[in-house]
């Protein structure tokens, strides 16, 4: 099974985890102003690169805090160290 | 009747003397014990990221601050469950209502939280050289002495329902389980320990 580097616990089990999404959407300074079509960017639309992403993980079963990791989409490898 | 003649009687009380057929069942040839724990007193205790040692003094209790670590205190454990959680634990208070009622006002003065959580686990206790081998039937941590030893907790899964383990300085594992999975728990102990029977 695939293991996932919790940067509080150390290396979990995936089912220990829950998936997040893209990390860094920031929210938007004055949402208000936004178009409906902005906000549908913001709400809806993620990137999908082929290759490393930013992830949010929330490690559910162990210490319950949410943590950001790079993983390679074709590869499904954490990269060393970006967890934090 | 009145309420002061019940005696507490553990969550799972049921399953007792198949945990003690067990171990008698055993004896001899593999050495494991499955006991039953009176639950004790707990509060969880969360704390602003940098102030747990001004919340230690406020509790009046050690949190140990290295990841997974637990310390024995006067009266009971004090377990660190995440970056700022930790589980207090006291077998000789009569009353946690009391206790959370007294620790709270002087744990927010600091930035801190205390809630009474007595009633969630159920306390389970795995003693013997096979106890390790069980539990790695359906936990997927390296509980070997090396990387899980004494003075360690962890909260992780065992089959499919979540546990908070904590090891002993005697090899003893204690298993903290929550009380609705507890009867889950006590079965699925009992279905890995078939394999020694």
């Amino acid at each position: 099974m695939q293991l996932i580097p919790c940067p509080w616990c150390g290396p979990r089990e995936q089912t220990e985890f829950h998936y997040g999404g893209q990390a860094d959407v920031a929210y938007p300074d004055d949402p208000a102003a936004l178009t409906d079509e902005q906000w549908a960017h913001f709400v809806f639309f993620r990137d999908n690169p082929k290759g490393p992403f930013a992830e949010r993980w929330f490690h559910s079963a162990g210490c319950r805090t949410w943590f950001r990791a790079v993983r390679d989409t074709r590869t499904y490898a954490f990269l060393p160290g970006s967890s934090a | 009747m009145t309420a002061d003649l019940l005696a507490p009687v553990h969550l799972l009380d049921a399953w007792r003397a198949r945990f003690e057929d067990l171990t008698v069942e055993l004896a001899g040839r593999h050495d494991l014990a499955i006991t039953l724990a009176p639950s004790t007193a707990a509060l969880a205790v969360r704390v602003a990221p940098g102030a747990a040692a001004v919340a230690e003094v406020a509790l009046g209790v050690p949190l140990p601050t290295r990841p997974l670590a637990w310390e024995p205190t006067l009266r009971g454990q004090s377990l660190h469950l995440g970056p700022d959680e930790w589980l207090v634990t006291d077998v000789a208070a009569t009353s946690a209502a009391a206790w959370e009622a007294v620790t709270r006002p002087a744990l927010a003065a600091v930035g801190a939280a205390a809630s009474d959580v007595s009633a969630q686990y159920a306390d389970l206790r795995l003693q013997g050289r096979a106890a390790r081998e069980l539990l790695s039937f359906g936990c997927a941590l390296d509980l070997r002495p090396a990387s899980f030893g004494p003075r360690t907790c962890a909260r992780t899964l065992l089959g499919q329902s979540g546990v908070l383990l904590v090891g002993h300085d005697d090899g003893e594992f204690q298993l903290l389980v929550r009380t609705s999975f507890a009867g889950y728990v006590a079965a699925w102990l009992l279905d890995a320990a078939e394999e020694y029977r």
